[in-house]
């Protein structure tokens, strides 16, 4: 990498979530269990999905919106799903 | 001349054959279109058959839809060529947005492998234009992804516009409005979770898809 074309690294996670008002059946089926084993105070059970990756960008802004973007296209189906980024700056960390 | 039948095959599908064979008997000259193709190869209508395009990956339909094959589908879509996706076709539509909406799990969180009763709702889309709204026909589901869901604004226009195609007489699968298959605005693309290719034939318990496959035909260019 050139220096006058600084770019930094940063790990991603993608938590993928029913939208509010979807039903959630896989959570609504494993609250259903819950009982059964004695977990009687376990409440609101949702199931969503973890994408893990990296990502190069210049800066944290533009990293996110690049993830953002790229969570609209195609990581989730914005009429049922919301995605929650997380970014972590990689320190010195290349490819 | 036989209408020419172009029926998608991506990595995954598993109910192309049965697709080609149900056109076949209905005299259509039914091919299968690679999904990697950039041509529909003169297909005078475009089927995406069942199965689990892709693995179904991520989510169903949703990598299916940057296959090159759906940018041909997309452009003989909008010049308004009868397409019509089943089961996972369905699915692979609406993440191409060619269809609104989405299907989500099945509300029991079951595989669901059963004859269904179904009722045509419009005569709007290629699928039902030659079948009479009210028509009760008996044709097998077999999915877990199933259960249709809009925004409730969506889903307000496709019941104003006609576009609600066919509709379950007993919900197997918790589908807003009891509906098993939508169309666009032009009734030019439909999409439905049954299966009409498995009820093709008195052999397979059922000939109710027949006049859906054959409305579909009737509505291409070849038939006008």
């Amino acid at each position: 990498m050139r220096d006058d074309d600084p770019m930094a690294s940063f790990s991603v996670h993608v938590e993928v979530t029913q939208r509010p008002g979807i039903a959630d059946p896989e959570g609504a089926t494993i609250e259903r269990s819950l009982p059964a084993l004695g977990f009687d105070e376990v409440r609101g059970v949702h199931v969503g999905k973890s994408i893990r990756f990296r990502v190069d960008a210049p800066d944290e802004a533009s990293a996110r919106a690049r993830v953002t973007e790229l969570c609209e296209r195609f990581l989730t189906n914005p009429v049922i799903e919301d995605a929650t980024i997380e970014l972590t700056a990689l320190a010195g960390a290349e490819g | 001349m036989a209408p020419k039948v172009g029926v998608l095959l991506f990595p995954g599908s598993n109910c192309e054959q049965d697709v080609v064979e149900a056109f076949a008997g209905l005299g259509a000259e039914p091919d299968l279109i690679w999904h990697g193709d950039r041509s529909l190869g003169g297909a005078d209508a475009v089927i995406v058959p069942g199965g689990f395009a892709h693995g179904d990956y991520l989510r169903p339909g949703a990598i299916a839809r940057f296959s090159p094959v759906m940018e041909a589908v997309a452009d003989f879509a909008a010049s308004g060529g009868p397409v019509v996706g089943i089961c996972n076709g369905f699915q692979v539509l609406c993440e191409a947005g060619l269809l609104p909406g989405v299907l989500q799990k099945n509300a029991g969180l079951r595989f669901l492998c059963q004859t269904v009763t179904l009722r045509v709702a419009s005569k709007v889309s290629v699928l039902t234009r030659d079948v009479e709204i009210g028509t009760e026909l008996r044709i097998p589901i077999n999915h877990f992804s199933g259960n249709y869901t809009c925004a409730p604004e969506t889903l307000e226009r496709l019941v104003a516009e006609d576009q609600v195609v066919l509709r379950y007489t007993d919900n197997p699968n918790g589908s807003m409005d009891d509906i098993a298959g939508v169309s666009n605005a032009a009734g030019n693309v439909v999409g439905l979770m049954p299966h009409p290719e498995r009820a093709s034939s008195a052999l397979l318990g059922s000939e109710d898809g027949l006049p859906l496959l054959a409305s579909v035909l009737a509505a291409t260019r070849a038939a006008a």
